[in-house]
This record gives structure tokens, sequence and C-alpha cells, in this order.
């Protein structure tokens, strides 16, 4: 097959994308039609991811990507004979860029295309998945098998959102200064549930959901690069960092969970929690106070292990309950009754969870576990084991679970 | 492009209310329509607006083979009825959004926002 090494590979599937991603926003830009500049483009992509990791990159890969789609693009829409709007966009490209090509490249419009794939009007849980089609040329089967939703299912609904994004009018613009705060916050909602996916999947055995990641972190340098002065998109970018660094420490080589407070702090990768922290430091110099400069703060705390050896609970509680006063997150709630425990002691800890009363609570595996710890300290067996078997039964990951199942195997044994 | 914004209304909410409105109270219930109307036809965006009379009103019309069927009463006996209508010009969903959260019906209740449809 291929003699390439693999980074000469993902060297080219990223210029690929990087061009792709730009092509798909330049011309749907222009049109609203989404599909119809991914139809027009379709031949040309699956050209480069197949030859550019042979032939290497092309001095200006955009240019390869029209040049290829103007010669193949015309027969293939033709063939198809049901995608009009791709060869109304062939004729656009031709038109607009024939001229303007050989001078400058042609603006990056990802971000235009971005808001739009986060509008408002479009359904919440489509908007990574539609990002990750657009922006980076996903197939609708990949995402579906990241999100662990039935192919044709992902097809159809991307198909639909596309075409709301035309019918609707949905403009691809940046929006203005009072819009901007929570329209980005869209934006970078999907970026981070992109990433999130991925984080799901610790041991790294799905490959797909891992690379979800990356693609994630992907989207959040690209977003904090096209916007550097929105403290928002550079907290993101540093928070996927800080927790992208400790992937390696997340399980031993056998395949066991290792919770964050036991993890060897050898194995974080210590050129991406630098990368975090000064992306943080530049954010936390920025005005206003948000979800994500935040939540990258307490990671900076956590990570921070790496060379004090210990844990600045006090920095934590406060971290949180500003977050939780921010948000309103239950999540938020339980960890700064985990950091209420290590500070004022276990009792402590159990009060402030208990006095949570959330309903999404009962379903949510880290307040069972957490319940759980505190009452085993507290001695409580009855109550410890009761909580650990809820978490158990909760959770998806079997890591996880073993983990739990040994703690709870520790009351039995008297450990308590 | 041209967007519908449909306001739904409760109706029997407004005719509980309707026999306290005085002459004078009813002016001042329009005003805030007469307003905006002004506003979108100073804008450029007006095409065309018009309040709907009760749908106690309405008739609906169907053709059963070669009979006309006439019934009467709205295609939907729901609480929330269609009252009115604008017809507007706007760049984009977002101008659409726009002038929709300027309309005095989406101070108290919601308005539809729908492109018209255009071939092609």
């Amino acid at each position: 097959m291929t003699a390439q090494a693999p980074g000469a590979r993902a060297a080219a599937e990223a210029a690929a994308r990087q061009s792709y991603g730009k092509l798909v926003a330049f011309l749907a830009a222009r049109t609203r039609d989404v599909a119809g500049a991914e139809d027009a483009l379709a031949d040309a992509f699956a050209a480069a991811l197949e030859r550019w990791p042979h032939d290497g990159v092309p001095d200006r890969p955009e240019a390869w990507l029209l040049a290829v789609a103007r010669r193949r693009g015309i027969d293939a829409v033709r063939r198809r004979r049901t995608r009009e709007a791709g060869r109304d966009h062939l004729a656009l490209m031709a038109e607009e860029l024939e001229a303007g090509m050989a001078e400058h490249d042609i603006p990056d419009e990802r971000l235009r295309l971005m808001f739009a794939c986060a509008h408002p009007a479009i359904d919440p849980a489509m908007r990574a998945p539609l990002m990750l089609q657009t922006v980076l040329g996903f197939d609708a089967a990949a995402i579906a098998s990241a999100f662990l939703v039935a192919p044709a299912t992902m097809a159809q609904r991307l198909v639909r959102a596309k075409a709301r994004i035309k019918q609707a009018g949905i403009p691809f613009r940046i929006p203005e200064r009072p819009e901007l705060a929570e329209r980005l916050d869209a934006v970078l909602g999907a970026i981070y549930a992109a990433f999130a996916e991925g984080w799901l999947d610790a041991a790294g055995t799905e490959t797909r959901r891992r690379n979800l990641a990356s693609e994630g972190l992907w989207l959040g340098r690209l977003t904090a690069s096209l916007l550097p002065n929105e403290p928002e998109a550079l907290g993101l970018l540093s928070l996927m960092l800080f927790a992208e660094a400790r992937r390696a420490a997340r399980r031993t080589d056998d395949g066991r969970y290792m919770p964050l407070a036991a993890q060897d702090t050898a194995l974080w990768d210590n050129a991406m929690i630098d990368e975090a922290e000064r992306l943080l430091v530049v954010a936390s110099a920025m005005e206003g106070l948000g979800r994500y400069r935040l939540e990258a703060a307490i990671q900076a705390v956590h990570c921070a292990r790496r060379t004090t050896g210990g844990t600045d609970w006090p920095a934590l509680a406060t971290l949180y309950e500003v977050l939780l006063s921010l948000t309103g997150s239950p999540v938020a709630a339980i960890n700064r009754a985990v950091a209420i425990a290590r500070l004022d002691g276990p009792r402590a800890g159990l009060d402030a969870l208990e006095a949570i009363g959330d309903a999404r609570l009962a379903d949510y595996q880290p307040f069972w576990a957490a319940r759980a710890d505190l009452a085993a300290q507290l001695g409580d067996r009855a109550q410890a084991t009761a909580a650990y078997d809820r978490a158990i039964g909760l959770e998806r990951d079997e890591a996880v679970r073993r983990f739990l199942q040994a703690e709870r195997e520790a009351l039995d044994e008297g450990g308590v | 492009m041209q967007y519908m914004l449909l306001i739904h209304v409760d109706e029997a909410a407004m005719a509980a209310m309707a026999p306290a409105a005085t002459p004078d109270k009813a002016y001042e219930m329009a005003q805030p329509y007469l307003a905006y109307n002004e506003a979108l036809k100073k804008a450029g965006v007006w095409v065309a607006g018009d309040r709907l009379a009760p749908s106690a009103s309405t008739t609906l019309v169907s053709m059963r083979g070669d009979k006309t069927e006439v019934l009467d009463g709205p295609f939907a006996d729901t609480k929330e009825q269609l009252g009115g209508y604008y017809i507007i010009e706007a760049a984009d969903l977002d101008a659409a959004i726009q002038w929709a959260a300027r309309c005095p019906a989406a101070q108290n209740r919601a308005v539809e926002v729908r492109p018209i449809w255009k071939a092609g």
C-alpha cells in the first residue's frame, strides 16, 4: 500500500482539511448553499486525500483543489444530475477565482461558516456534527460513529440542517458586539461537544472518537487564531489542552482507570500544559469572566501538581464557587463539595453535596461516586455501599466501573 | 429574502378583555402596532401586513370529488390561532429575527418567522 511515514499522511490530511474547509466556507458564504459547495468539491477533496500523502502537499493547495474540482466536477455533477447547485458553484469558482487566485489567497471565511453552523436556529445537537462535516470534511458515517448515532440517521439530519441554512436564510456572518458573546458561546459549545465526545474514549481504543478530541482541538485552535481578542475562545483552547495533556495518564498500561488525583504527572504532556498556561495567562488579562476561562483555571490548578507536588484545594473551592454562581451547573456544585471535603472534612463535603438538590443528579455517576467516597470516609458503610451501587449502575465506561467496584469491595473487606 | 411573521393569539383571552375595552382603550392597545408598522415602512422592509378577523369567522373549503365541501371553523381547533401576519423583506434570518423581536406580539407571546418559498 503506502510507503510514506504516518507523519506525512497526517500532514497531508491536515492540509487537505484546511484547504477543503476554506473552499467550502468561501463558496457557501456567497450562496448559503453548503450542500452545493460540498458537492462541487467532493471529488477533488477525495483525490487530495488519496494523492497528497504520496505526492506531497502542493504549493497552493486551494488552487490545486479548485483546478481538480473544475476538471472533474462538471462531469461528476452532470452524472449525478440531481445537484444543480454543484454546477452553479463550479461556475462561481471559475468567475470569482480564476483571476484572483494567482494574486492572493482566498479569504478565510471558516469562522463565518462556524457561526452559521452554530446559529440559534440550528438544533444544538447538530451544531458540532455540522461543523465537523462542513469545516473538516468528515463524512456522515464517521460523524455518526463518533456520536454513536446510526449512519443513516446522522446523514439525514445533516442534510436537513444544511437545507435549513439555505431555506431559512441563516447568514454567514460574524455577529457584532452585543450579540457576539452569546453567538460565540454556541460556536465554542459545539467545538467543546466534539472534543468531549473524543475525551470520553479515555483508552483511545475507539480511533474515531479519539480523533474527535484532536479535531475539537483543531477547531479550537482555528477559532482562537481567528478571534485572538476573545478571551473565551482562548479559554476553551486552554481548557482542552490541559485535558488532552493528561490523556496518557488516565489509564494504566493494563487499562485500569486512574483518578486525576492519583495520576502520575510524569505521564502528562508538559509542552501541551505549557501552551495551555500561556493561553490562560493571556485570556485572564482580558476583561470579564467566563465559563471556559474558569474551567481552564481549574484545570491549571490540577496540573500545577506537576511542579508543586500538591493540589491547592482552597483555590479549587473558590473557583468552583464562582463557576457555580456563573453557570448554576450541578457538576460545578459536586466538584465544589469535593473541594470542601478536602478542606473541612467529609462531613462538610457530604452536607454540601446533599444541599445541591438537583433532580438531574439522580442519574449522574460522579454525584454517587463522590457521595460513596465521603460516606466511606465517615465510616457509614451502608450509605457508601448503596451509593457505590448507584454509581456502578450508571457508569458506561468499563474501566471506571471496575475502579468503583474495587472501591466498593474494599468496604466489604472492612477497609473502612 | 422575504419572510412572513406569523402572530398567534389566544382568542379566548382577547375576548375576555374585549367587553371592558372602551374605544380609548382599544386605541391605546393598537398604538404599538401602528408604531411598528411605521418603523417597518420607514426602513423599507414592509411588504404586507394585516390583522385577521377572529377564527370564528373562518370557512374551510375542500373538494370531495366534484363536490365543494364547506365547513365552518378554522383548520385546527386550538387555543392559539393565527391572528395576524407581516411579510417583510430582510437580508437574512438574523435581520428577520431583529424585526420579529421588535414586533409588539413578541413582547408577550412568540412570533413565528417563516421564509417565503422561493423556487430554485
